[in-house]
C-alpha cells in the first residue's frame, strides 16, 4: 500500500489495536473528530469509545491516568495535540512515567507511547512549531523517537507500543502529507535506539532525523554535483537512546561531521551528538563538528518561519566550512 | 413631533442605555464582526498564516464587557482574543496588520493572530496554551492591589479552560487573595470538536465559582446589555471589595473552530449551528435598538458604513506593510556575549 505518514501511523495504531486489546488511544478529540491531524481517524468507530477515549481538555490528567493505566498493565497510547501543549504534562512524564521502572526496583513498568506532532513548516505560530525533543531526550528512563517518512513512522510506532518503557513519539507536522511510501500490509518493526545510514559517503557525515533528514539528503545531492564531495547521511530515528556506535564508525571514515535539527542549538541534541562523536572517534576528526539548528530565540511567526528553521544551504555552508577546514 | 418623541422616551427607558451608548455597542460589536469577515477573506488568500480564530457569534461578550471598564482596566485573553483586543481599544489597522505577520503589527509581525498584546490600551495578550493565562490574570490583580490601585482585570477564557488544573488553581487563589479579577468564561458549548457534555461532569461552569465562594452567575452572552449589566456588577466588587466573580457567558461560535475546521460540522449538526444563528448578538441588539427608538435605520446604516470604511482602511493598511526585516529574528531577547 501506498500510504503517507498519516495513514500510515493509523495503520500501526488499528493493527495493534487488533492484536492487543490493552492497547488503548486517549487524547484530546482523537475519537470522533479523529485527531488534529487525522492519525486516529476511524479507531473510535472500529474500537469503541471505552479503547478510544475523547478526554477532557486536561494534559496532566491524559498523562498521569496513562501512567496509572500502565502500572496496572495497559498500553496507552496518548495524543497530546501539539508537542508545545506538552508543559502542562511535563512533570507527569518526568516524575512519573520516566521513573516508574527505577523506583519500584523494576517491579512496575511504564509501557506507554506518547505521539506528539512536533516541529515547523507549516506556516503556523508560536507553541506550534517548535522542536522540544531535547527535553524528552535528557530525562533517563525515556526513549525518545523522531520517524523520517511513513514506513519508519508506521514501524517504529509498532516498536514504541510493544516497548516495556516509555516512549515519546514525536511527528514532524511537515511529514505528514508531504509524501507517500510503499508501507508493507503485514506488521513491521524497526529496532529503538538504531540509527539508519540513508546514504554512503566517505568525505563527511551528516547526521539529523525527522523533517530535518530531507534537508541534509538534499545537502548530500548538492555537494555530490557541485562539489565533488559524498556525504554519508544518517537518520537517527531514536533521538534517544542515541546510536553511539553508528555515529562513530561513520566518523571514523569522513574526519567530519554536520549536525542538523530544529531545536535551537544551544544544549540542544547536537551537542550531546558531537560529544559523543568526540569520545569515540577523536582521532578520526579533521574539522571541528559543526552544528545547523535553529537560533536560540523563542519560534518567530509565520512570516519569518523559513529564516529560523534549517534550511539546504545553511546546511551547504557549514558542510563547506568543515571540508575546507 | 411631538407623537415621535413620546414615542422614543419610553422605548429608550427600555433599552437601559442612551443612544450613544447604543450606539458604541452596536458599532463596537459590527466593528469585530466585520474585522474578522475580512481576515477569513485574508487567510483564504494566504495573506494570513498560522492559525484564525474567529469570534463572530461572540461579539457581544467582549463589547459588554468592555463598555463598562475604564481605559486603565486591563484584559488578558486566550487566542480567540481579536474581539476583546478591539473592544478594549487597539487600533484595527495594526492588529490586521499583526494578523498578517507585518512589522506595523501591534507585536511587530512576530505573534500573529493569537498573540495581540497593546500596552497602550493595556490588553496583555492573546494565549494559545488554554487556561496558562489564568494565574497571570490572578499575579495582575495582585500586583495592583499590592499597588494600591483600583484598577481590575478581565480575564476572558473557554469551557476549554475549565478541566484544565490552572483553572482551579487561579479561581482558588482569587478567592483566597481576594483578588480584583473577573473571569468570564465564554462557554460556547464545544472546545475544538469536544462538547461540554463529553468534557465537564458539570456543565453549569458558573457553579464552579460557588465552591470557591466567588460570586458566580450565567448570563446571555448572546445579549450585549446583559453582559454589560451583568458585567458591571463583578466590576464594581472587584473594584470596591476586592472580590472576583465568576461570569458565564453563554454564547456560540458560528464558524468552525478554527479556518482549518471551517464548518465545524463532524462534531455539532448544521441545525444546531442554525438555530444558534438566530440567536446572533449583532442580528437582535440591531433589531432592538431599532424596535426602542433609541437609534434609526439610517443611524445604523451610517455606522456600518463608517465600520466597513474603517476595515478597509485596516486591510489596505496590513497589505501595504512590509514583512519584518530579518534582523527583527534576534531582537527583544537577550544575547550571548
Ligand atoms: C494546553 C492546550 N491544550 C490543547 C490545546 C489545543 N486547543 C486549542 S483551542 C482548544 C479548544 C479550546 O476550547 P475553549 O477553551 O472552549 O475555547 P474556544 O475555542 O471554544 O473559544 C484546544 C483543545 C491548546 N491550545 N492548549
Ligand atoms: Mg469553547
Amino acid at each position: 500500500m501506498k500510504l503517507n505518514m498519516v495513514k500510515a501511523l493509523n495503520l500501526a495504531l488499528r493493527q495493534e489495536m487488533e492484536r492487543d486489546r490493552d492497547v488503548l488511544v486517549l487524547g484530546e478529540d482523537v475519537g470522533v473528530d479523529g485527531g488534529v491531524f487525522r492519525v486516529t481517524e476511524d479507531l473510535q468507530r472500529r474500537f469503541g469509545s471505552q479503547r478510544v477515549i475523547d478526554s477532557p481538555l486536561a494534559e496532566a490528567a491524559i498523562i498521569g491516568a496513562s501512567v496509572g493505566m500502565a502500572l496496572y498493565g495497559l498500553k496507552p497510547v496518548c495524543e497530546i495535540q501539539f508537542s508545545g501543549f506538552a508543559f502542562q504534562c511535563f512533570h507527569q512524564i518526568e516524575n512519573h512515567a520516566a521513573r516508574y521502572r527505577q523506583r519500584s526496583q523494576g517491579r512496575f513498568h511504564c509501557a506507554m507511547v506518547v505521539r506528539m506532532p512536533y516541529g515547523g513548516g507549516v506556516r503556523a505560530l508560536e507553541h506550534h512549531s517548535e522542536s522540544e525533543e531535547q527535553f524528552y531526550a535528557h530525562i533517563p528512563g525515556l526513549k525518545m523517537v523522531i520517524p523520517s517518512g511513513p514506513r519508519n513512522a508506521r514501524a517504529l510506532l509498532v516498536s514504541a507500543i510493544r516497548d516495556p518503557d516509555p516512549v515519546i513519539f514525536f511527528e514532524a507536522k511537515g511529514l505528514y502529507h508531504a509524501a507517500r511510501e510503499e508501507v508493507p500490509d503485514d506488521p513491521e518493526m524497526m529496532p529503538l535506539g538504531r540509527a539508519q545510514i540513508v546514504r554512503e559517503g566517505r568525505d563527511l557525515t551528516l547526521i539529523s532525523y525527522g523533517a530535518m533528514l530531507r534537508v541534509a539528503r538534499e545537502a548530500a545531492d548538492t555537494l555530490a554535483q557541485e562539489d565533488g564531495a559524498e556525504a554519508e547521511v544518517i537518520d537517527l530515528l531514536t533521538v534517544a537512546p542515541l546510536d553511539r556506535a553508528t555515529l562513530a564508525a561513520s566518523v571514523q571514515k569522513t574526519g567530519r561531521a554536520v549536525i542538523i535539527h530544529e531545536a535551537p542549538q544551544s544544549f540542544g541534541p547536537g551537542a550531546e551528538i558531537a560529544a559523543s562523536i568526540m569520545e569515540r572517534a577523536f582521532l578520526s576528526l579533521e574539522a571541528p563538528i559543526k552544528r545547523v539548528a535553529a537560533y536560540d530565540v523563542p519560534f518567530v511567526g509565520f512570516a519569518r518561519e523559513r529564516a529560523t528553521v534549517p534550511d539546504v544551504p545553511r546546511v551547504l555552508a557549514a558542510a563547506r566550512e568543515t571540508l575546507a577546514f | 413631533m411631538a407623537r415621535r418623541t413620546d414615542v422614543r422616551k419610553p422605548a429608550a427607558a427600555a433599552l437601559g442605555v442612551d443612544a450613544a451608548t447604543a450606539r458604541r455597542l452596536l458599532a463596537d460589536m459590527m466593528l469585530i464582526r466585520r474585522f474578522e469577515e475580512k481576515a477569513a477573506e485574508s487567510y483564504a488568500l494566504g495573506k494570513i498564516g498560522g492559525f484564525l480564530h474567529l469570534s463572530i457569534g461572540e461579539e457581544a461578550v467582549a463589547d459588554g464587557a468592555t463598555s463598562v471598564l475604564r481605559p486603565d482596566d486591563y484584559a488578558i485573553s486566550t487566542y480567540r482574543e481579536h474581539g476583546h483586543c478591539l473592544a478594549k481599544g487597539s487600533d484595527p489597522r495594526r492588529a490586521m496588520a499583526e494578523l498578517y505577520g507585518r512589522r506595523d503589527g501591534l507585536c511587530k509581525g512576530k505573534g500573529g493572530s493569537m498573540h495581540l498584546f497593546d500596552r497602550s490600551v493595556n490588553f496583555l495578550g492573546g494565549h494559545a496554551i488554554v487556561g496558562a493565562h489564568l494565574p497571570l490574570a490572578a499575579g495582575v490583580g495582585f500586583a495592583i492591589k499590592y499597588q494600591g490601585g483600583d484598577q481590575v482585570v478581565v480575564c476572558y477564557f473557554g469551557d476549554g479552560a475549565v478541566p484544565e488544573g490552572e483553572f482551579h488553581e487561579a479561581m482558588n487563589l482569587s478567592a483566597l487573595w481576594k483578588l480584583p479579577v473577573i473571569w468570564i468564561c465564554e462557554n460556547n458549548r464545544y472546545a475544538m470538536g469536544t462538547s461540554i457534555e463529553r468534557a465537564l461532569a458539570q456543565h453549569d461552569i458558573y457553579k464552579f465559582g460557588e465552591v470557591y465562594g466567588i460570586p458566580a452567575e450565567p448570563m446571555d452572552g448572546m445579549d450585549v446589555l446583559a453582559v454589560r449589566t451583568t458585567v458591571a456588577r463583578a466590576v464594581e466588587r472587584a473594584r470596591r471589595d476586592k472580590m472576583p466573580s465568576l461570569l458565564e457567558a453563554r454564547t456560540y461560535r458560528f464558524r468552525g473552530h478554527s479556518m482549518r475546521d471551517p464548518a465545524g460540522a463532524v462534531y455539532r449538526t448544521k441545525e444546531e449551528v442554525e438555530r444558534e444563528k438566530l440567536r446572533d448578538p449583532i442580528v437582535l441588539f440591531h433589531a432592538r435598538v431599532l424596535e426602542t427608538g433609541a437609534l434609526a435605520e439610517a443611524d445604523v446604516r451610517a455606522i456600518e458604513k463608517d465600520v466597513n470604511d474603517r476595515i478597509d482602511e485596516a486591510v489596505a493598511f496590513a497589505d501595504a506593510s512590509p514583512e519584518p526585516p530579518l534582523e527583527w529574528l534576534l531582537t527583544d531577547i537577550f544575547k550571548e556575549d
